[in-house]
């Protein structure tokens, strides 16, 4: 028997042991964004920094790639830690999950090495295939892109075959469709074209689809998962939830992808379509927050992990306000108009996949950390203090929040000067980037990235060092009808 | 919670969440062909690759309220005009060029990318390069040595990519290109370059 508030890989199981690898590489490379972030930051302020030697656009690569990548291994991580408990079984084909893992983890050391050290190619093909691909969030070179979708595909297959042996929950089957939708979308965006317009209409398709459908619906599933094993709701509540969930989000989701469409040479039908169901994208959020909140409520907050289960609220706030709110704000035409490719969207941007992702990858670390420790106490007055995780979760929003609020009100400015007033031309651009309203934002969201940063280091010490100390086995869970 | 509400029930959400996303899926299927055909290049809005060889302005169109590009007479980049197939070529090698030197990562194009440098949707109509006549040429000598030519008051410069000579003449047909697609009026109140002779 285990010892409790040690780790111990004995505590877990074969598919718990195979998530914990993703999530150590995943808080890794969560770190590289942090990093890599603040670099770009820095250059908005000092533009010789590192002139050169890492341009901006090497640095914002890796900043978004870590981040695309992070929370993709976090999922993994995820799925792959609840697949056992949810299925019944031991995952099956282990080894071949395993060895998708270390093929996945060098693929993506040497992607990140080749975007360091060769950063560009010349305009050919090859490039394209052996450094780097150029589209914004899907740069990774096309022998790695076929590597991503063989690896997902060996993840799916676990999935899949584990639920199909077990038993198929909703929040299994669920998963699996989700996954589907996940692996196929991604082709769409593997191939070469010269024309622009059909570029980033396939472009969007990954990118959209991905983010703002099967990503939320993937978090729908964690949510219901993490609400069962924090709370101890019941499965026919969050299962009804969850398909109420996805209802929506691919209700609106789906033909929200037409907000994407407004400027890039596709037809004007997509004003009416993109706007009115990316207006509706917040609806399944607003969904997520109530089923969260009045779930911890009913429960009266006698959760059996405090950190998951804040992180879990955190999660149902931050997505709703991240993506539903900001992105509501600027998600009509006639605003988008102004604020299509400005700060607006870095601020949206930021806070989005921070309150709806990241969030809930963290409250799965949490959940994972109390396993590895042997099922240790996690909730109220845990020895050793909660002041580390309460600081981290702290520091960590208001860092957030400062980064989001600065990079609007730049934002704010730029769709006035450079857009509204000054119709767009370099000079315009030029003269709103310059103006004191843009600089002191991009001062402020710097100020906020260093406390963002002071935030993961604290959780990263409290992911080491949480439970420790503590002898008690975790809390009983409370069943309420 | 003994009897069950219709509305509230499992498994009616379940039926909803099937038929409301396969619902969703064809609408959207539907959608992209008639979306697709419209953006092949050739068409109504994106026009094929040998427009080129002519001259591009962005105008006000009274019945759309919005700025259109206009396609107007034979001025062929760098004086030399193209088949429809020297063009793409001519065009995929700028597109490519665009892609391996990762513009998209400081500018934007058609406003998707990062903010850190201006959007190139209408860079080639843009009046910073001064005149018609010096158009091609300083784009050239830009693209191949940016690192020294400081233009703005903040200190941001465009590094050197190693940008040869043949990839910037075709960078630039590729955003000449690109100046001529139907962006629905995006970027607004953009004042051109003066094309007229």
């Amino acid at each position: 028997m285990a010892v409790i508030g040690k780790l111990d890989s004995s505590n877990l199981n074969g598919g718990q042991k195979l998530g914990l690898k993703y999530f150590s590489v995943a808080v890794v490379l969560f770190g590289a964004q942090v990093l890599f972030g603040l670099l770009a930051g820095l250059q908005f302020l000092y533009p010789d920094l590192l002139f050169g030697v890492l341009d901006f656009s090497v640095n914002r690569m890796v900043h978004i790639n870590a981040m695309v990548v992070w929370l993709l291994f976090g999922f993994i991580g995820s799925s792959y830690w609840l697949l056992e408990d949810e299925s019944g079984v031991p995952v099956v084909g282990l080894k071949l999950g395993n060895l998708g893992f270390w093929i996945l983890t060098l693929a993506v050391v040497v992607v990140v090495l080749v975007y360091l050290l060769i950063q560009i190619g010349d305009g050919t093909h090859t490039s394209i295939w052996l450094i780097n691909e150029g589209r914004e969030y899907i740069e990774a070179p096309r022998w790695a892109d076929i590597g991503i979708v063989v690896c997902v595909l060996v993840f799916f297959y676990n999935v899949a075959a584990t639920f199909t042996k077990g038993r198929f929950t909703g929040v299994g089957g669920v998963l699996v469709l989700d996954l589907v939708a996940l692996a196929g979308i991604y082709l769409a965006g593997m191939w070469f074209t010269p024309n622009i317009s059909m570029d980033q209409h396939w472009w969007w398709w990954v990118i959209h689809l991905w983010v703002e459908a099967t990503w939320e619906v993937l978090v729908g599933c964690l949510m219901a998962y993490g609400l069962m094993k924090t709370l101890g709701v019941r499965r026919k509540i969050v299962e009804t939830w969850l398909y109420i969930e996805v209802a929506l989000m691919f209700g609106s989701g789906i033909l929200g992808l037409g907000h994407h469409y407004f400027w890039i040479g596709t037809p004007e039908y997509w004003f009416a379509i993109g706007g009115f169901f990316s207006a509706l994208e917040p609806v399944p959020l607003v969904a997520m927050v109530v089923h969260a909140v009045f779930d911890a409520g009913h429960h009266k907050l006698k959760s059996t992990n405090h950190p998951a289960l804040a992180w879990i609220i955190a999660q149902a706030f931050g997505n709703f306000f991240g993506a539903g709110v900001w992105g509501f704000m600027h998600t009509l035409p006639q605003i988008n108009l102004y604020t299509h490719g400005t700060q607006w969207t870095a601020s949206h941007g930021h806070f989005a996949f921070f309150g709806a992702y990241v969030t809930m990858v963290i409250a799965f670390f949490y959940i994972a950390v109390q396993k590895w420790r042997g099922n240790v106490y996690m909730s109220g007055n845990i020895a050793g203090g909660a002041w580390k995780w309460k600081w981290a979760l702290a520091l960590l929003h208001i860092g957030m929040l400062a980064m989001t609020m600065a990079l609007l009100i730049s934002g704010y400015e730029q769709s006035h000067i450079e857009r509204a007033i000054g119709g767009s031309d370099w000079v315009a651009y030029f003269t709103a980037q310059a103006h004191p309203w843009f600089v002191q934002g991009m001062k402020w969201r710097q100020i906020g990235g260093w406390i963002f940063a002071a935030g993961f280091v604290l959780l990263v010490w409290d992911l080491l060092t949480i439970g420790k100390r503590e002898t008690r086995p975790a809390q009983a869970l409370v069943q309420i009808d | 919670m003994s009897k069950e509400i219709w509305w509230a029930s499992e498994s009616f959400w379940r039926k909803n969440a099937i038929w409301i996303t396969a619902g969703s899926f064809l609408v959207l299927i539907f959608l992209t062909f008639d979306t697709v055909s419209q953006i092949t290049a050739g068409g109504k809005r994106v026009p094929g690759y040998s427009v080129i060889n002519h001259r591009i302005t962005y105008e006000f169109d009274e019945s759309r309220n919005m700025q259109v590009p206009v396609i107007g007479v034979e001025e062929p980049l760098f004086g030399q005009k193209l088949t429809e197939e020297e063009a793409q070529a001519l065009v995929t090698r700028g597109k490519l060029t665009t892609q391996a030197k990762n513009c998209m990562n400081c500018h934007t194009l058609l406003g998707n990318g990062a903010y850190y440098a201006p959007d190139l949707t209408k860079s080639w109509l843009d009046q910073s390069w001064g005149s018609k006549d010096i158009r091609e040429q300083e784009m050239v000598d830009f693209l191949m040595n940016p690192q020294d030519r400081l233009h703005n008051g903040l200190g941001r410069r465009m590094p050197n990519l190693n940008i040869t000579e043949e990839e910037a003449r075709a960078t630039i047909a590729f955003l000449k290109w690109m100046s001529s697609i139907d962006t629905n009026g995006f970027p607004a109140n953009f004042v051109s370059i003066d094309q007229e002779n």
